[in-house]
């Protein structure tokens, strides 16, 4: 049993819940490659993907691990906000928890979306991703990939690479580390660290060269700038240049580490084409882990009635 | 009409008093102060037990009529106004429409004199629209009774607007109220920047933001001679600055306010849009920086900043939500809880924080416990409990950032040129 009801940010995770989660999603990621990829756990339940925010590869994520597990799942998705919609998030809350949902993954375009919903409805609120601040199934992943690749998790150093700022992967990817005993490094220029980053508990290291060798996972971050005032950066090219991982970083680095990147990759940018098809490169395993370690989440908070674990 | 209140402590500092006497109030003015006073005819009061002071002034207040009169009106918010103490608002012009000319100046004043609990003094706008750019007329609004300028709300971004602005209210002497806020530093800023951004993952709202604007306004204040008041300063910095400036003798003033003084960002952590605030909660170094700058006399007003919001727009998300909590009722009550109740501050220092600073600084005319003076009291019952609830405010609104908070002190009574606008705790109709 979790000790949470919700997964709003890895805080409200204990060491324990996240072992017991990658455990769980072991087990089904044997599930995931039978023929038969269905269990009848969830039969019943009704999961609902409440996306308001664009988002392809997580809703569908969440949606094939609904399905798997034989809940009703049921997508909510719209591109605009909630106010230019006419209703309010709590509204949309409120209209949920009338329908009598069991569980609520919520993508949100604004932080503190999950903890507005939990306050409105009694269902279980999984954390899809809200604004710049967590994304904590995408750590779960993240954790689930590094124990399979690379056997274990204590004691690993992650350099994660980029807009560490803008980035609600870091947000939940450091502090999932830290809870697992591996050391989080956050590694980019300071335009893209957050005001603080002294109190995230990761270190803070401004050369991605200099960071390299001490390294078992590289986690290249998404890099994505619209705005045009104010660029953090002064050009996509200088930035691949320093925080781009290619070739030459990719033989600078141990002969064990891994590459990461939580999709979708700017291949030339953040990742070079070489190394995102290199076999040192588990974005697709990422994926993939996705499915079982949301199975294993919403398996366990809804406390696997009408069947037992998968295995 | 003649009004005896028997026995109350009064506290006025500006003509050396602090004394339980008697006071005499006719035809709404004060005729005289001693001990054992009767009158042959009228009301008698006892307000044993508690403090009598000149009349509060709010020197920043959003009144929001005209446009959002939902959230509040001249009714409501001076109705709000005396359930917290104050014998008079300052009312900021960002209403909808602006108040830029003197025709709303004038229909303000109206509103007020039709509808008003307490006295209310319009603050113009100073810039048409408070688009920052063009002047907006001031000569007319002051005219029409404007106390002060300001773009409030949005700080005046050029330094060369600023600068004209400042040059031409000297012809008036009236004293421009500066938002201090770099928007090309702020942005979409929300909170805090500092722990609190990094912990939420929301865009963070700098200290250096408000303190360049400071340092600037303080130079420009200093370049063209205007008088400056500095609005809700949030920062320790900001604080330091002043506190330079006054040495150097530069004319300014500067206020802060109750939820800048009582709360800090670690507050925020739970998503309230009630707490969302411009400028954002600081840290606790920052408060304890404003309650400095209250005793050593840097900072010459407490205000409220009192901005009234509708529920429906409060509960949006944190990001999306508009800034700003209701102030007025609970302002007097957190000062005795957290300042004079722990002795930080003494009831003159009140005087000096929340009448004569803020009265000083707009120039407002005074009002002090004395023979001959206009009746606008505010009396004080510093032992009664307050419970900050939804049901409690006057105010139209509810978006408070003391909700739950238990208070101790309450003005009980208010008066307005001799007449009650508050008696027994209780607003009393016009």
């Amino acid at each position: 049993m979790l000790s949470c009801k919700h997964i709003m940010t890895v805080d409200d995770m204990s060491a324990e819940d996240i072992q017991l989660i990658l455990d769980t999603a072991d087990s089904f990621t044997e599930v995931n490659e039978r023929r038969i990829k269905k269990l009848p756990t969830l039969r019943g339940r009704t999961v609902v993907n409440l996306f308001l925010e664009p988002s392809t590869r997580t809703r569908m994520s969440f949606e094939i691990a609904a399905k798997r597990l034989s809940a009703d799942g049921v997508n909510f998705t719209a591109s605009s906000s909630a106010t230019v919609k006419g209703e309010s998030l709590r509204d949309t809350a409120k209209t949920l928890s009338a329908m009598a949902c069991d569980l609520v993954v919520v993508r949100h375009k604004y932080a503190g979306a999950p903890q507005m919903l939990q306050e409105c409805m009694d269902a279980h609120i999984v954390n899809g991703g809200d604004g710049v601040h967590e994304h904590p199934t995408q750590a779960l992943l993240d954790l689930f990939t590094m124990r399979r690749t690379l056997g274990k998790l204590a004691g690993l150093r992650v350099g994660i690479v980029g807009d560490i700022c803008h980035s609600r992967v870091a947000g939940s990817l450091v502090p999932a580390l830290l809870k697992v005993g591996a050391t989080p490094v956050i590694i980019g220029p300071p335009t893209l660290m957050p005001a603080r980053p002294d109190i995230l508990g990761a270190e803070v290291i401004y050369s991605l060269d200099e960071a390299l060798p001490t390294l078992d996972v590289a986690y290249m971050l998404r890099v994505q700038f619209e705005r045009a005032d104010a660029m953090p950066i002064p050009s996509n090219r200088e930035y691949a240049k320093l925080y781009g991982m290619n070739a030459t970083r990719l033989a600078a680095g141990k002969p064990e580490m891994i590459v990461m990147h939580p999709g979708p990759m700017n291949r030339g940018v953040e990742i070079s084409s070489d190394v995102a098809d290199s076999p040192r490169t588990v974005v697709l395993d990422q994926v993939n882990a996705g499915v079982a370690v949301r199975m294993a989440v919403m398996f366990l908070l809804l406390g696997g009635e009408g069947g037992g674990a998968a295995a | 009409m003649a009004l005896l209140l028997k026995n109350g402590r009064l506290v006025d500092p500006a003509v050396g008093l602090d004394e339980v006497a008697d006071i005499i109030i006719r035809d709404g003015v004060i005729v005289e102060i001693g001990k054992d006073l009767s009158i042959p005819k009228g009301e008698t009061l006892d307000i044993s037990e508690k403090i009598v002071l000149p009349g509060l002034v709010d020197v920043h207040t959003h009144l929001r009529e005209p446009g959002r009169e939902d959230e509040e009106t001249v009714a409501s918010g001076t109705a709000a106004a005396a359930h917290g103490g104050f014998t008079a608002v300052c009312a900021m012009p960002n209403t909808s429409p602006i108040c830029d000319t003197g025709s709303k100046v004038r229909f303000l004043v109206e509103r007020a004199a039709e509808e008003g609990r307490v006295r209310v003094y319009p603050i113009g706008a100073i810039t048409k629209g408070q688009e920052g750019a063009a002047l907006a007329e001031i000569g007319d609004m002051t005219a029409e009774g404007a106390v002060a300028f300001s773009d409030d709300g949005r700080g005046i971004q050029s330094s060369g607007v600023t600068r004209i602005a400042m040059d031409y209210l000297r012809a008036f002497n009236k004293p421009l109220i500066a938002h201090c806020e770099d928007e090309s530093l702020v942005s979409h800023g929300v909170v805090n920047e500092g722990v609190i951004s990094t912990r939420m993952g929301m865009p963070g709202w700098p200290s250096a933001a408000e303190e360049i604007m400071v340092a600037r306004d303080l130079r420009l204040a200093e370049l063209t001679g205007c008088r400056l008041h500095l609005a809700h300063l949030s920062t320790a910095g900001s604080v330091a600055l002043v506190r330079d400036a006054k040495a150097r003798g530069v004319s300014v003033t500067c206020e802060v306010t109750p939820h800048h003084l009582f709360l800090d960002e670690d507050a925020v952590i739970r998503y309230d849009t009630n707490l969302k605030m411009n400028p954002p909660l600081r840290t606790a170094e920052d408060r304890a920086a404003l309650v400095e700058g209250l005793i050593d006399g840097t900072v010459d007003c407490i205000a409220t900043d009192h901005a009234p919001h509708a529920a429906h727009e409060k509960e949006l998300e944190f990001e999306l939500a508009p800034f700003g909590t209701t102030g007025l009722e609970t302002a007097l009550s957190l000062v005795n809880t957290h300042l004079v109740a722990t002795e930080k501050l003494t009831w003159a220092d009140v005087t000096r924080l929340m009448c004569h600073g803020p009265r000083a600084a707009l120039g407002l005319p005074g009002v002090r416990l004395e023979a001959g003076q206009v009746a606008d009291i505010t009396v004080v019952d510093p032992e009664a409990r307050v419970e900050v609830t939804r049901e409690w405010f006057a105010s139209k609104s509810r978006n408070s950032a003391f909700l739950g908070h238990k208070l101790l002190g309450k003005a009980s009574e208010v008066l307005v040129g001799g007449y009650f606008a508050l008696k027994n705790g209780k607003v009393v109709a016009r």
